[in-house]
This record gives C-alpha cells, structure tokens and sequence, in this order.
C-alpha cells in the first residue's frame, strides 16, 4: 500500500472506470460536479436559515414598531402620568393618558376567564388523561379543539346576543354590555389550550408512577391528584399561564360585548374596555397617522406584549422543563 | 498488493483501517483499531454488544459524520486514500460503499424507484438504463421474480425478508465495491434470514461484503474472514474456520463456546 | 393502621370508589358543558341567522337596508386575502421548519429562534395588526390593502405552520434518512426526495389548521383599516389581453367576513344582528369545513403510511 493520496484530490476521480457513463469519468468532470453540488447545498441552507430567522425578524419588528411609536407618546405624555391617571380619555377635549382603566379593564375580563377555564380545563384534562377510554378521548379531543377554532368574533356576538340576556334574567342589574358573560365565554374559548397542554403533560408521566401508586391501593382520582398532577404540574403550569396570556390578549369578544367604555372596574357586570378593545376602538375610526391618537394605541399595544411576552416566556420554560423531566 | 496473517494466509486487502480511533462526544467507542479487509470476500465483525462493531462498520461509510460530537482519528485506506480524511467528501464515500441496515427500511415509494434511487442520486434518470440496471440489481438480490410484475407497488407491501432484499438491491444497483451488512436477518425470521444469507454468500464474488452479526452460527457459516471485537478493540482478526476452531485469545474462545456476550 | 378490621377497610374502599366515581362523573359533566356551549354557539347562529341566508345574500354588496345587505364582498375579500396569506406563510413556514429540524445545530441561535417562534405563537394577534400598521401601512406603503391583510395573516399563522410541519418531519423515523445518505444523498437530496414527499399530508393539514385560524381573524385586518363598507369588488386577476393575468387586486382596499360580521353585529338596529349571525354562520361553515378537510387528510395519510 502507498502512501496518502494529496487530500485535495478528488476521491472518486480514482475510481475504476467500469462506472463509465454512469459516474463522474475524469477529475475534471468530478471537481466542478461537487463544486456545484457544494454550492447548491450551501445556498439552499442560507435560503432555508433566513426562512427561520425571519421568525426573530418580526419579533424584532413588532417590538422596533411599537416602541418607536411609544417613544413618541412619551416624549409628550410622562409615563408616570400613563401609569397612575386613573382616566383614558384621549378621544376627549379634555384628554387624559392613565392606561389603569384599561388595566383593570383588561385584568377584570381575564380573571372571569380563567375562573372559568382553569377548574374546567383541569378536569376535562385529568379526566381525558386518567379516566377516559382512547375512543372516547380520540372524539372528544377534537371536538374540545373546535373550541379554539371558531372565530372569536362569532364569540362575542354569542356573548352579546345570547348569553348577556340569558345572565340579565337572573341579574337584572346587569348592562348590555358587561366583562362577565364576555369573560364566561372566553373562558370557554380558551379551556381547549389548558386542556390540551395539560393532558399532554400527563399523558407523559411514566406509566412505572401510576403502577406504583396503584399497587397501593390508591383509586384513579387518588393516583391522578396525587401522583400524575404534581408530577405534570410544570406543564400544567405551563398551560395555566400561556391560557392567561391568550385571556389578556383575546380582542374580539370583549371589543364586541364588554364594551368600549375606559373606566376603572370593580364588578365584573360594569361594562369597561380592555386594551385590546381600545385598539380596535381607535381602529375603526380614521385616525391620522403621526398624531398623539395614533400612538396611543401603540403605546397600549406595548403594554400589552410586555404583559404577554413575561407570560410566554415563563410558559415556555416551564413546558420546556416538563419535557426535560420525562 | 497482498496482505499475510500470521500463520501464513494471504489474501487481497481492500480497505485497511489503520490506528482508528472514534469518539462519540468525550466517550471513545473504537479503540485502535487496526484492520485489514480483504477484496471480494465477506469479513464478519462480531462480539458481545457494546463492542463497537457496529461503530466501526458506520466509519466506513461515513454514518457518523450525520450527528454533531463524533469524531474520527486515525485511517481508513480506500485505494491509497483516506476516506476518514476531512476533505475527503462523505456523500462520494458512501456513492462507493453502500449499507444494508439492520431493520428493513426500504421508501415509502414504488418498488422500482425504491432501487433506482441510488442512480437517480447520481443524476441518472434515462428509463432504459434505470430500467436495466433496476433489473439487474433485482436479480443480483433474488427478488426479480416475485416483483418483477408489480415493480409500481409501494415497497412497505412486501414481507419482512423481501424488503430486506430489495434493500439490498438498492445498495447494490450503484456498483458498489464494498457493501456494509448491519445485522441484517437481525429483524427476520428464519427462512427469510436463510434466503439472506444465501444471498450474501453469492455477492462475495462481485464485492466486498462487511457484515456485522450478532450469531455465531451466522459467522460461521458463511464468512470468509472473522474479526472480534470486545470492549472497543479489535481483540482477534482470522480465517472464520481458524478463529472458530482455535481461537488465540481467552475472550474469543468464551465468547464462541457462548460462555461469555 | 393494623386496628382496622376488614369491615372498615371495605368502607374505606367504597368510599374513595365513591369520591372516584364522582369525579368522573364531573369530568364528564365538564367535557358535556364545553361541547354544549360548542352546539349553541352554532346553533344560536343558525336559528338567529338562517332566514337571511339565500343565494341573494352570498351575491350582495352591504346596504343600509338589512335585508337588502350581503356578504358578496367580504367573501371575495376573505378568499383573496387566503390566496396572499397561503402563498406567504406556507413556504416560509416549511422553510423555517427544515431549517430548524433538519439543519440547526444545537446552539444559541437555534434555541433564540425555537424561543421565538414559541413566542410569536402567543403575542396577542391585534399586535400583529399594530405591527403591519406601521410597517406595511406606513413604513412600506402597501397601503389599507388585500396584499397587506395577508401579508399580516401569514406572519400570524407562520408559528403554527412552522410547529406543524416540525412535528410532521419529526414524525419521519430517521432509518429512511439514514438509507438515502447510505445511498450517496446529499442533505438536500435526501430532504427534497424523501422528507418533504413523506410529510406532505402533514404539511397540508397544518397549513390548512393555521389558514383556518387565519379566516376568523378580525383584530388585526381591523388594525390596519380594512374598511366596513365596501360596494365593489377588486380588480379581476383574469384578463382578456396578454398577459391575461393581474395582480392590481393585492392594492385593493377590501373587507372580510368577520369583519362584516362584526360591523353588523355592533349596530343597534337588531335587523342588521340577523345579517351578523348569518354571516357567522357562513363563517362558522368555513371554519368547520376546513377544520374538517384537515382531520380528514390527517387520517387519510396516517392510514395510508405505516412505517
């Protein structure tokens, strides 16, 4: 055997000649072959990279845009005055700036929310993962699913239209427009994203868990509560805040039955506008772009993605350590 | 060009692996080995599992350069040439090594594009030649006559043994000049394993054949050459019917004589 | 513990067999409220909404008049701004998805892209409104128009095309990888020959999912000032001349189905809530049929590959 051939030498222009006509035949068929074959892989993979890194572009964009537009609404509105005014007037002659009204607005209508979905999310959830047959999980799954499907407008027209008259039967005081059956229905809306990921999560503790805890005797409900629900807890968790974050940002239900009106709330029957209502409020009438208006829908935009993003990204780690554990 | 084991066989290397080390992440799986392969016979690697025979049946053909942390030291001569070298590019390594897996896992395709994808790879795509070499390597695997009226059907409608061979006869329509046999009847039964290795020991003429296999009995009963490996060496490197017959290592003889692995 | 004799210890059992079966029985009872608010949610629209729909309602422009009013231009709107959102966000997502499955090494960038797409699956939609108001609006001119409300869409659904197709590739056991670099592939070979073709019925289901969300959308395309009232449709895209194809369509101003069902809907007069929910019902149809043609396909390819 010889020694080392020159590294740059192409391997397959050594080869036998039987593959003739099939193969590469000559070194200077080979080199140019590979070169192309080389730069086209390269290209495809820069093509396919800023394909996902445009993903990190607009995440990017949003926040350049947002605060772009902030920044100029703080050059003329303190932002101490944008956190303690307690009134959100800015359509008015007399305009004020204080995002709380929206805040509570927005708290109030969540809360109703995950009052409803979290209780219920659990237990379809606990009740898919440990005590349900696989027919019936496989029909139902779906069907829950559909939930998150339906277009949110045609929620709030539900809420509006059906629910609210159904509610002011049993409490008279309640107002056309009102955060409580906007809320109720957006609790139903969102139980599909707790159900899912949290039967997810406990569908992957290891079956060896419940063995065990059958062994000693436990019942389904006892294993499930005490067993599979603390060993899935970060992915329920998980659930429980990304469900928040989809609450706080859900935009046509409450634009469509929880009203347009910026007060600070107590009560879930008053009516009171959300941030996101807001925006769409400002939306829909024709307001000039570069005028204090306009950026104050920016503003309350910005708002609402620190809210959100806090609350994804704690989600994301807690689902990402769920997935570590098992 | 020939090569002479200790006690006076000679034969025609092909391949020869030289001082090869190989490391997935900080963990070594191959420990010095050296190895030489000899032309158009069939060499079986064999030991208990961990050894590394199949790690070092994935060096020849590149595998691992798939996942990020292995790495390679030392040689594998092809031809004079480091296959193993960094410059030398993976994808013409394997265009002449071809691999037989353990599990059959033949495409979700046809049949015929099934075989004809290893020259489809190679820009070939003229019916006529497709159409003869996907013959020929058909016949070459056995198959031709239980396909050769349903060459458009999915490949995954076959039995276990049959997609196996037609798994073998997608490694062999490109020419190959060594195949790599991953435990191949590992997943069979044992009419499809016998029809297999039937098969095996008629390729020998035509190429280098590199099995890895879990049976003795395999071993034994048609492979020229048998290397055994243990703990990441290469301990014991024979003719099959001298290593079956007078091992020269301890580990050997136990792990033949089924005392250890 | 030991004091207790089999009596107690059968007690015992029953009652937590009890409890047990109580809380299935809530389980159930839970699952049934959920997918009973599901039928009278579609219900409530169809009763409500059903004597306006007629084949003059699908072929009229909105009017003052309620029962003269019709969705002619939201759904000509609704489809085209499909087309733009489908054409955009399916490519890009996929792309993203090879490149994230089949290419990325794992390192800093790859995981601030995997946290990003996870992010951008929760941002609140009304912020990609806000988001395509000044860029697409303003920034780059595009204007109030079909090509912007798409463009906005797909940047929408890209998260769920992207997590779709990552599991679709996933879901493609790695000996076949394995067997066409065994072959002499090329990593692009090997996906365009074998990974894409074998995912595709995923891919599609996914992409039918995220266009699904996309059509019930209203937040954003409110945003960017997608107008209420339109009594026009676009621009052809057939011509009779050469090139006998235009795009004057994408700077359209336009409307959309839940966008004219919201404006009915926020009227006080309730003639024009009947128009509301039967546009609602239309649109609950769409969303149903695709979600349908979506767990169809999803079947249809899990029955026909068996790895």
């Amino acid at each position: 055997m010889g020694g080392q051939c020159p590294p740059t030498l192409s391997l397959l222009s050594l080869r036998p000649l039987r593959l003739c006509g099939l193969l590469y035949m000559t070194e200077q068929k080979t080199l140019p072959s590979k070169l192309v074959r080389n730069i086209r892989e390269k290209s495809i993979e820069l093509i396919l990279f800023l394909a996902a890194f445009s993903s990190v572009a607009t995440t990017v964009a949003i926040l350049f845009i947002l605060i772009k537009e902030s920044l100029a609404f703080f050059t003329q509105i303190s932002l101490w005055d944008f956190l303690t005014d307690t009134q959100w007037t800015p359509l008015f002659g007399d305009a004020h700036y204080g995002i709380l009204p929206l805040l509570t607005g927005t708290l109030m209508t969540s809360m109703v929310a995950l009052t409803v979905a979290i209780p219920m999310g659990t237990i379809a959830a606990i009740y898919l993962s440990e005590f349900a047959s696989n027919t019936l999980r496989e029909i139902v799954k779906p069907c829950l699913e559909l939930l998150a499907a339906i277009p949110t407008v045609v929620y709030g027209y539900f809420a509006l239209l059906f629910v609210s008259p159904l509610l002011q039967k049993v409490f008279p005081e309640l107002s056309y427009f009102n955060m409580l059956s906007a809320g109720l229905v957006m609790g139903i809306m969102i139980i599909p994203f707790i159900s899912s990921i949290s039967e997810d999560a406990m569908r992957s503790v290891p079956l060896g868990l419940r063995e065990g805890s059958y062994a000693m005797g436990a019942t389904r409900l006892q294993t499930a509560l005490k067993v599979v629900f603390p060993a899935g807890i970060s992915g329920i968790s998980a659930a429980y805040i990304l469900a928040t974050s989809r609450a706080v940002g859900e935009t046509m239900i409450v634009a469509v039955a929880a009203g347009l009106q910026p007060k600070i709330v107590w009560h879930p029957f008053q009516q009171g506008a959300t941030i996101t209502a807001y925006i769409v409020q400002v939306s829909l009438g024709d307001l000039p772009h570069g005028t204090i208006e306009y950026q104050t829908i920016f503003a309350a935009g910005l708002t609402l993605v620190l809210m959100t993003l806090v609350l994804n990204i704690i989600g994301h780690f807690l689902a990402k350590h769920y997935r570590e554990i098992y | 060009m020939a090569e002479e084991l200790s006690d006076g066989v000679i034969f025609k290397p092909k391949a020869e692996v030289k001082n090869l080390n190989f490391y997935y992440g900080s963990v070594q799986a191959l420990k010095n080995i050296n190895l030489t392969v000899p032309e158009k016979q069939v060499t079986a690697l064999i030991g208990p599992s961990g050894c590394g025979k199949t790690t070092l049946l994935r060096c020849f053909n590149r595998m691992h350069d798939l996942y990020p942390g292995n790495r390679y030291e030392g040689q594998i001569l092809l031809e004079r040439i480091n296959i193993l070298a960094p410059k030398v590019d993976p994808i013409e390594v394997r265009m002449r090594i071809s691999m037989v897996f353990q599990k059959p896992n033949p495409f979700p395709k046809s049949i015929y594009e099934n075989v004809a994808y290893g020259l489809r790879v190679r820009g070939e795509n003229k019916r006529s030649l497709l159409d003869g070499k996907v013959e020929e390597a058909l016949r070459g695997a056995a198959l031709w006559n239980e396909v050769k009226d349903r060459l458009n059907d999915l490949a995954l409608n076959l039995s276990g043994g049959q997609q196996q061979r037609l798994c073998i006869a997608r490694a062999l329509v490109v020419d190959p000049e060594i195949v790599l046999f991953d435990e191949p009847t590992s997943a069979l039964d044992p009419i499809a394993t016998a029809s297999i290795e039937e098969l095996m020991s008629d390729l020998k003429d035509k190429v280098t054949i590199l099995i890895v296999t879990h049976s003795m009995q395999q071993a034994a009963r048609f492979s020229d050459y048998t290397a055994f490996m243990y703990l990441g060496e290469l301990l014991e490197f024979n003719k099959t019917e001298t290593m079956f017959a007078k091992p020269s290592h301890k580990m050997t003889e136990d792990y033949i004589s089924g005392r250890t692995g | 513990m030991s004091s207790l004799n089999l009596e107690e210890i059968r007690r015992n059992i029953n009652r937590r067999q009890q409890i047990n079966k109580i809380f299935a029985i809530l389980g159930l009872l839970v699952i049934f409220v959920a997918i009973l608010t599901l039928l009278g949610l579609i219900l409530e629209m169809v009763i409500d909404g059903h004597s306006r729909i007629s084949p003059d309602f699908f072929t009229s422009f909105p009017s003052r008049k309620p029962e003269k009013a019709g969705i002619l231009a939201a759904w000509v709107g609704t489809s085209l701004v499909m087309v733009v959102t489908a054409v955009a966000a399916v490519p890009l997502g996929v792309a993203a998805a090879i490149y994230l499955e089949e290419y990325a090494r794992k390192n800093l960038l790859a995981d601030l892209i995997e946290i990003n797409v996870t992010n951008l699956a929760g941002v609140p939609s009304i912020v990609y409104g806000l988001l395509a108001l000044g860029l697409f609006v303003y920034q780059f001119n595009l204007g109030e128009s079909i090509l912007t409300a798409g463009l906005t869409l797909a940047l929408l659904i890209l998260p769920v095309v992207i997590v779709t197709t990552r599991e679709a590739l996933r879901a493609i056991p790695n000996n076949l990888r394995e067997a066409a670099y065994a072959l002499g592939a090329s990593k692009w070979q090997m996906i365009w020959d074998h990974i894409l073709p074998y995912s595709f019925g995923s891919i599609l289901t996914g992409a039918i999912v995220g266009l699904s969300r996309a059509i019930g959308e209203t937040a954003p395309i409110i945003t960017i000032g997608a107008l209420t009232f339109i009594a026009f449709l676009p621009d052809s895209p057939l011509r009779e001349e050469f090139p006998y194809i235009s795009f004057a369509w994408l700077q359209a101003p336009f409307t959309v189905m839940p966008i004219q069902m919201f404006n009915w809907v926020s009227r006080p007069n309730a003639e024009f809530h009947i128009n509301a929910a039967a546009a609602g019902t239309v649109l609950i149809g769409m969303t149903l049929m695709m979600n349908g043609i979506a767990i169809y396909l999803r079947y249809l390819f899990r029955k026909d590959i068996k790895w």
